[in-house]
């Protein structure tokens, strides 16, 4: 029942989300301070997992290869699509809604319970706007740069995986790169990267902004924002899944 | 001026105010007083618009607050200044960046004229060299000076401060009020302040209504409470032993 009413509480909001800016410049440095904390922030987590994630994909296919008809080559293309259909987006999204939604929700609900929203608010300041719309663009911009990034460092440590440990040459492992390539893949990616952006953020901010109580309470809804966040990821993956790739 | 007419205000089933009217005259230093609980903040949330009434409304001279719509409110809060009890001043930026917010939001003054308004405001505040420093840095009385400094800097008709003087000792706090009632004249604004501060009442309360369980008990100025027989003005006032024995004492003379 909560659900459905925070749903609709939620598609209330987003007028005011996207109502118009009073002061472009301010909202040009929040977005771009938001793109800073989000991309370079997140980086260094984003490569390590997607790294060992390629490593795992092409270790365990290589197990699988094993006593079958099925080329070595195969190896490059399992862990290239592998990479750009699931592993870099979706997985690179529910660290993110870990690391920047937990984040933002703090955030957003500690200015909450510090009155500091108030304070904007009767200076004038739309806070729904100011404080969610620069998160959103940023992240909606920036987490597919992440992803793209995860997708090449994922093949990455596929390649080193694959070369050094699991036996394959390095050019069984580039044909297989170049081989069955299907540019859509791509779109799909893409189109799940910006649909997860917005499904992080606006989750984490919808939670801290309407936080009630104490830091108990600011735990709670930070710890929801990840959840929520996390579910809601895999149910976008599912019918974007659904929807492309039928 | 400030008038409010007939406010309610219920959560659920409770009533936590029961029909409030007043009105609040321009540069005077007005005073909500109450107990802990008489619903001075929800009052004065709503007097802000930051909470509806159930009944009534709050006008701001020909304003009727709860008739606007969003722009229309915005507008006229950019003509309010208004001083938190926990300050509320932005952690992450400097005292300079915490006064110049409201202008760089809202004005499209040059980087000079913005600076030459923030040390205006500093001068004001008696704070005039703690541009860089961080809410963290200074002493809770100089926070609530940088709170006055940036609720006045885009020069309101109307300011708000809910209970300034909370958590200060009482030389700050006296210099506080002080500042507030300078300020009040000067810029010839409508200022409301909720305090249960004593001090405060009798040293700027230039009109004064008492809260009680909801409802307006009293109203009248500083000179008036003195000379008050309302059983809950004194219950009020006179509410620590010591002041009471104070009390008792000068009667029997």
């Amino acid at each position: 029942m909560r659900l459905i009413s925070d749903f609709g509480k939620f598609v209330g909001w987003l007028p005011e989300i996207f109502s118009r800016p009073e002061n472009l410049t301010m909202y040009y440095k929040e977005t771009i301070r938001q793109m800073y904390d989000i991309g370079i922030g997140s980086l260094s987590i984003v490569m390590i997992i997607s790294g060992f994630i390629g490593a795992v994909t092409a270790i365990q296919f290589s197990y699988q290869l094993e006593g079958t008809m099925i080329p070595p080559y195969y190896i490059g293309y399992i862990v290239r699509d592998m990479m750009i259909i699931e592993m870099a987006v979706t997985l690179t999204s529910i660290v993110l809604a870990g690391k920047i939604g937990s984040t933002m929700a703090a955030e957003i609900g500690g200015m909450r319970q510090k009155e500091h929203i108030d304070a904007m608010e009767i200076m004038g300041v739309n806070t729904s706007a100011y404080l969610v719309m620069p998160k959103l663009i940023a992240s909606v911009v920036i987490i597919p740069v992440l992803v793209t990034i995860a997708c090449i460092v994922g093949i990455g440590g596929g390649y080193l995986a694959a070369v050094t440990i699991a036996g394959f040459t390095s050019s069984e492992f580039t044909r297989g790169l170049r081989s069955f390539f299907i540019p859509y893949n791509v779109v799909i990616m893409y189109v799940k990267a910006v649909t997860f952006a917005f499904i992080i953020t606006s989750v984490a901010c919808f939670q801290g902004y309407f936080v009630t109580g104490g830091s108990v309470e600011l735990g709670q809804a930070s710890t929801r924002a990840v959840v929520f966040g996390s579910i809601l990821i895999l149910i976008a993956d599912l019918i974007i899944a659904l929807i492309l790739m039928s | 001026m400030i008038r409010a007419e007939n406010i309610v205000k219920s959560f659920g089933t409770q009533e936590v105010l029961k029909d409030i009217s007043f009105t609040f005259e321009k540069s005077k230093t007005n005073l909500i007083i109450g107990k802990s609980g008489a619903g001075k903040t929800v009052l004065l949330k709503i007097l802000v618009g930051l909470l509806q009434p159930t009944k009534g409304s709050v006008w701001f001279d020909d304003i009727n607050l709860n008739k606007i719509d969003k722009n229309q409110l915005r507008e006229l809060r950019m003509k309010i200044g208004m001083l938190f009890q926990g300050n509320a001043l932005f952690d992450s930026m400097t005292v300079e960046e915490n006064i110049r917010f409201p202008m760089d939001m809202f004005t499209t003054k040059t980087a000079k004229e913005k600076q030459q308004q923030v040390d205006y405001c500093l001068e004001r505040v008696s704070l005039q060299g703690s541009n860089k420093k961080y809410p963290s840095e200074i002493s809770g009385g100089m926070q609530k000076r940088v709170g006055i400094a940036r609720a006045i800097v885009l020069n309101p008709k109307y300011l708000f401060c809910d209970e300034p003087n909370s958590g200060l000792d009482p030389k700050t706090a006296i210099t506080i009020d002080e500042l507030i009632s300078t300020i009040t004249k000067d810029n010839e604004m409508t200022t409301i302040i909720n305090t249960h501060d004593m001090n405060s009442v009798m040293e700027i309360g230039e009109k004064i209504c008492l809260l009680h369980q909801g409802k307006l008990a009293w109203e009248g100025t500083k000179d008036e409470v003195l000379e008050s027989e309302d059983e809950l003005l004194l219950d009020f006032i006179f509410a620590s032993p010591f002041l009471q024995r104070l009390r008792s004492k000068a009667l029997s003379q």
